[in-house]
């Protein structure tokens, strides 16, 4: 067996895990690292322009697939750039392997140059991490990362790597099975609690079934589907969970929470018992917890990580296991006891539920003159065919891309859910386009958002990835702007943009198309102009849109979820 | 409520802090932490004293479970268990106050391990509660200064926690 450098077998590792590509920026740490990735052709590098957005990147590659992404930065302001990026994805457990530079082992603790504490700065935001002292353990730690990565619930995995390890030689030999007497997550779902959990299904009269980031993370689509229409219940996804069940279906109720619809929000206060798939009762899901709870309903939980069940809602039927595990469970319960649920019990809830729906709580009263955010969600939907995949960044824009954009499948929808990280949007349809070739990718942002990752525009001209930027432009930080006019007196403070750059020359000094949309009429005919005429190219379309329009329905922080503001068109 | 944790995990650089930090992030509260390899020097064991309502221990529970590193957690004090603490104190020791302080450390079933003409450390191993009783026994004009190791425990008979 031939000797290898510790940089070497980074690379060799992971070309044995199948990476195809890896986002990242070079710095002294990680030098060797880059030689050993010139010295291959068979994963690509590509190169960012802000660590933060490698990270980002990685993360979109990874939601938009099954696969782990993957991120390389140097040590110090590499890696704390690269936070963000790992909290991030951490909040929503997607998997990622990043990469970091370390200063040589023997220059650790002596304040070096581009030195900082990696491990200690991401543990609280990593699902474990790793520092590389001895290159003998190189091999068996990205086995282990990728595996941490990928396992259980998922999440983001650092392997810190000292710049002399790089260098240093072994023998390279990479695991092909990997044992950890600490890490067994469980898959199979305890049958008792299963039986439990269908038998109650089978006896309610109003049942529910809320779905979260987890059923997307687990490949469940497809059996939960079967289930929803086997049991004829309603269904609603949360923003993490959008696309697990077909939007388009009349068993959707639309997205639940803060900004969920009249329907959802009910039903899911109103159930008599909630089954609970790959969900964490967020406070932006269901509100004040102790409002939620005060009501009379049976709750069935199924998650992988059983930390996430009875945290801040108490459940009566946890299920620990793996979703698509359990849900076929559940089918083959049903299947052999040859049961189903009483239509006539149903049909009295379905009546109930589509009353709530008749409120048309998604109405807005379209305006002639200024383009309406919403509007241009609907018409992106219609061009789109309602087939693209939909990166956002964090605000009002994210709502209604989320309110108004019908996802029919998973892995569509990349949004940041958990961290609320404002400038992902640009860098997921980074990660995204590259992992799905030929797929239409669009980012839906707005002109604050945007500005947080806009040096990306030049990496995206780089690899030639034709996304397509849907900039609403209301001059605002429009959910801060919201949030004081209801609820600070609309005093304004800090949230209005002001000296904003011309975003079409902005797209056209990176070498984009730019396209500025002011009118309502010229909305449809722009979609078109960028989606079919310049289908390979990258288009920042500026729409200008209504500086007061708001994100309905709403419920407060820390309000019922019942309690719910509408929109004053209605 | 006060719970005793009881931790195995593997002796790995860090894996106290991944502990220490999982209960800062999440405020939960700590108030001893002790921790040292096992027979099998892969393996640490980690006590915790604890207290919180039933969900949150549960929740710290799972949460400690949730580390990679960590292989087992058992809530002592859920069953029969043995709890002690070890305890170095000294103590201003002359004239009349020598020869009680002597007294009570035998009382407590303490030692006397430095002698000096006008100090005394006495060694002192029992449960928390007891070595918070010898304090408040002796004078406190008299305790110049006190460390204590924190609690650890172990189940009683049959109960083992082993990987």
């Amino acid at each position: 067996m031939t000797m290898m450098t510790g940089a070497e077998i980074v690379i060799r590792c992971l070309q044995e895990e199948k990476v195809e590509y890896v986002f990242g920026y070079p710095g002294g740490s990680v030098l060797h690292i880059y030689d050993a990735l010139f010295k291959q052709d068979q994963i690509k590098h590509v190169l960012v322009r802000h660590e933060q957005a490698a990270v980002h990147a990685a993360d979109g590659l990874a939601r938009s697939s099954n696969k782990v992404g993957v991120a390389l930065v140097t040590s110090g302001p590499g890696a704390t750039n690269a936070v963000t990026g790992i909290a991030t994805a951490y909040m929503d457990s997607v998997p990622l392997v990043v990469i970091s530079g370390q200063v040589p082992n023997a220059y650790i603790g002596q304040d070096a140059f581009q030195e900082c504490d990696t491990v200690g700065i991401t543990r609280p935001c990593v699902k474990h991490n790793f520092l590389v002292s001895d290159v003998h353990q190189l091999a068996l730690t990205f086995k282990k990362a990728f595996y941490i990565a990928h396992s259980g619930r998922p999440g983001p995995v650092v392997i810190d790597i000292p710049k002399d390890v790089t260098a240093a030689k072994c023998k390279f030999e990479y695991p092909e099975t990997i044992q950890m007497r600490s890490y067994n997550p469980v898959i199979k779902g305890h049958l008792g609690q299963i039986k439990k959990a269908v038998h109650l299904l089978l006896e309610a009269k109003r049942p529910m079934i809320y779905t979260g980031g987890g059923v997307i993370l687990a490949n469940g689509s497809e059996q939960l589907t079967r289930l929803v229409r086997r049991l004829g219940f309603p269904i609603t996804n949360t923003l993490m969970g959008l696309g697990a069940y077909p939007g388009t279906d009349p068993q959707f109720l639309g997205m639940p929470g803060m900004h969920g619809t009249v329907e959802a929000n009910l039903a899911m206060q109103h159930c008599d018992v909630l089954l609970a798939i790959g969900a964490r009762f967020d406070d932006r899901v269901i509100g004040n917890p102790e409002n939620f709870s005060s009501l009379p309903r049976k709750i069935i939980h199924v998650d992988i990580d059983p930390s996430s069940i009875s945290k801040r809602v108490k459940v009566d039927v946890p299920i620990v296991g793996n979703v698509p595990d359990v849900l076929e469970e559940m089918l083959r319960l049903l299947d052999a006891g040859n049961t189903g649920p009483d239509p006539a019990v149903l049909s009295g809830w379905w009546k109930e539920i589509d009353e709530w729906r008749a409120k048309q709580c998604m109405k807005y009263r379209m305006r002639k003159s200024v383009i309406m955010p919403q509007y241009v969600m609907e018409k992106l939907y219609e061009v789109t065919g309602g087939q693209a995949i939909v990166t956002s960044d964090v605000g009002q824009h994210q709502m209604w891309a989320a309110q108004y954009y019908k996802f029919d499948q998973p892995r569509r929808w990349l949004n940041s859910g958990g961290l609320g990280t404002m400038g992902v949007g640009l860098p997921y349809a980074m990660g995204a386009a590259l992992q799905n070739p030929g797929m239409p990718i669009v980012c839906v942002t707005g002109e604050g958002s945007i500005q947080m990752c806009i040096q990306e525009l030049s990496t995206a001209k780089q690899f030639r990835l034709p996304i397509k930027i849907i900039n609403l432009n209301n001059r605002y930080l429009g959910m801060v702007r919201q949030w004081q006019e209801m609820f600070y007196g609309s005093r304004y403070s800090e949230s209005y943009m002001d000296s904003l750059p011309d975003f079409v020359k902005l797209a056209e000094a990176y070498g984009h198309v730019g396209i500025r949309v002011d009118r309502p009429e010229d909305v449809e005919a722009a979609l078109h102009r960028a989606f079919v005429e310049h289908k390979d190219d990258l288009v920042f379309m500026d729409f200008i849109t209504d500086q007061k329009a708001n994100v309905f329905p709403m419920v407060a922080a820390g309000k019922g979820l019942a309690d719910m503001i509408l929109t004053e068109d209605l | 409520m006060r719970h005793i944790i009881s931790v195995l995990l593997e002796n790995e650089a860090g894996a106290l802090s991944r502990v220490a930090g999982l209960f800062s992030a999440r405020a939960y509260n700590i108030e001893t932490l002790t921790v040292a390899p096992t027979e099998d020097v892969s393996l640490s064991r980690l006590t915790i004293v604890t207290s919180g309502t039933d969900a949150v221990i549960e929740q710290i529970t799972k949460q400690l479970n949730k580390l990679i590193d960590v292989i087992k957690v058992v809530d002592l004090s859920e069953a029969a268990h043995i709890e002690r603490e070890l305890m170095l104190i000294k103590v201003r020791a002359t004239g009349k106050d020598r020869e009680e302080l002597k007294r009570l450390a035998d009382i407590f079933r303490g030692h006397i391990i430095d002698v000096t003409e006008s100090t005394y450390v006495v060694e002192l191993t029992a449960s928390g509660a007891k070595l918070d009783s010898f304090i408040q026994a002796i004078d406190a004009g008299l305790i110049l200064e006190t460390v204590r190791t924190g609690v650890c425990g172990i189940g009683r008979g049959e109960r083992i926690l082993k990987v």
